[in-house]
């Protein structure tokens, strides 16, 4: 089984019918399993319990991150290799990350109020996410602009490479400017600065979040291939209809 | 280079025709700038600090608006089909057609600086760190806009897809351009860092710009 195998639509819905409950199961009990780890580790001995809010904060703020990945590595597909599924993959992934990225930014924000004493500071991180959403909004709109979905694909991939340099920008934010939004902990140089007791919960639900997001997607590429033959059927049947 | 030369001729010398809405970009920016006085009041010295923020922000969307323009006309008279299959590398082309675009619109637009910021009133020192932040970053406004102006001539949208396509992209040069300003004028932070940034990103756009266009309008046109 090889990419290329997948770009026969039937045989990518057959295997994804196979997988997806499965997924679906390890991502439950993933989630279940980090949110129980989270609720009884230990407070920080400054934050107390509002460190807790970081357990689902940072793997959406990662997420956020992954899913544009995903979309560039989709988007070279359409552009180079032009398989058929990496614009419905790409299509598939842009409502997804935006929610991620709006969880993030929420939750960061919920968690800003009672730890900086504000919801909202024009901070390179914070600013660098914003603008994330905002492309994401962006390439949504792209993609409802323009009926041709084939057409709208290569639109969208060149948007969404572009929106990549994004992404380095939104990493190293915290080293390049003095922000107020704390540098990183975990992917660092030099090895992770956190507690073994906040890191594992913290892997626990990045990994179960990462599931989560693999299901969603999944699902999401189903439904917009089922959608697409249902346009291309009625398209058959109106035609039929005039001739 | 002569088919390019040829082209930029050609197209500063289409834009400033009557009809080719350059300069409509210029008038844009003035009303800009008149009402923000209106909205904030006659304020003087609060209308100086803002000076620098509602300067960019007027020279941004004056070139946003400018912008549908660099390839719709040609999309629609046939000849973007001639230089996209032209012996010229289309990468060139999009940089020639942007330099002309900017040359055309976006030079009036530092231009008019001097004057709206006597409107503002901006005095001489702070007046030209504007005119210099603007000249390094407009350049950037209209590479970065040149690639949202190809998606949307492929696709037929004009208008509000492409404002909010490039909007964001052109945030980053709105918050360095406006930083180096501020330095310039109040101080305490150096004027030598953001406006650097600035020119960083201006050098980045004239590279990633005309692939990306280029890359969407190959891809796009049929």
């Amino acid at each position: 089984m090889t990419l290329i195998d997948l770009a026969n639509p039937t045989k990518f819905l057959s295997l994804t019918a196979r997988v997806l409950p499965w997924l679906a199961g390890a991502t439950a009990i993933l989630l279940l399993v980090g949110l129980y780890q989270a609720a009884m580790a230990p407070d920080d001995y400054q934050q107390g319990a509002t460190v807790k809010i970081m357990f689902v904060h940072v793997p959406n703020a990662w997420l956020a991150m992954f899913v544009w990945g995903v979309m560039s590595l989709s988007a070279l597909g359409t552009l180079v290799w032009r398989h058929p599924l990496a614009d419905v993959a790409a299509k598939a992934a842009a409502p997804i990350g935006a929610a991620f990225t709006f969880l993030a930014l929420v939750t960061g924000s919920l968690w800003g109020r009672p730890m900086w004493g504000t919801y909202w500071e024009w901070d390179a991180r914070l600013t660098s996410v914003l603008i994330l959403f905002l492309m994401y909004l962006g390439l949504m709109a792209l993609w409802r602009a323009v009926d041709d979905p084939s057409r709208a694909a290569r639109a969208a991939a060149v948007l969404t490479l572009v929106g990549a340099i994004n992404l380095p920008i939104i990493k190293f934010s915290v080293d390049w400017w003095n922000t107020l939004h704390q540098p990183a902990a975990v992917l660092r140089m030099g090895g992770t600065s956190l507690d073994k007791a906040f890191l594992i919960p913290l892997l626990v639900m990045a990994v179960g979040f990462s599931l989560l997001f693999v299901t969603l997607h999944l699902a999401a590429m189903r439904n917009e291939i089922l959608r697409r033959r249902v346009r291309s059927l009625q398209m058959m049947q109106a035609s039929q209809q005039a001739a | 280079m002569t088919g390019l030369a040829a082209l930029i001729r050609r197209d500063i010398r289409i834009a400033l025709r009557v009809g080719g809405g350059a300069l409509i970009g210029v008038l844009f920016f003035l009303t800009v700038t008149v009402l923000m006085p209106f909205a904030i009041g006659p304020d003087l010295p609060l209308l100086t600090r803002l000076g620098p923020a509602i300067l960019w922000l007027g020279a941004l969307l004056a070139s946003l608006l400018t912008l549908d323009r660099l390839f719709t006309a040609d999309h629609e008279d046939g000849s973007l089909d001639l230089i996209v299959m032209g012996r010229t590398p289309l990468e060139l082309a999009c940089a020639a057609k942007a330099l002309a675009h900017w040359l055309a619109a976006g030079v009036p637009l530092i231009v008019a600086t001097p004057v709206l910021g006597l409107l503002l009133n901006l005095d001489a020192s702070a007046t030209s760190a504007v005119a210099l932040t603007l000249l390094v970053g407009t350049p950037a406004l209209t590479f970065t806009g040149m690639i949202g102006a190809a998606l949307a001539v492929t696709l037929h949208r004009g208008g509000l897809l492409l404002a909010v396509l490039v909007l964001p992209l052109s945030i980053p040069v709105l918050i360095f351009g406006v930083a180096a300003s501020q330095a310039a004028i109040t101080g305490p932070l150096s004027f030598g860092t953001p406006f650097s940034i600035l020119c960083a990103l201006s050098l980045v756009s004239l590279v990633v710009g005309p692939f990306a266009a280029a890359a969407s309008l190959r891809h796009g046109l049929d």
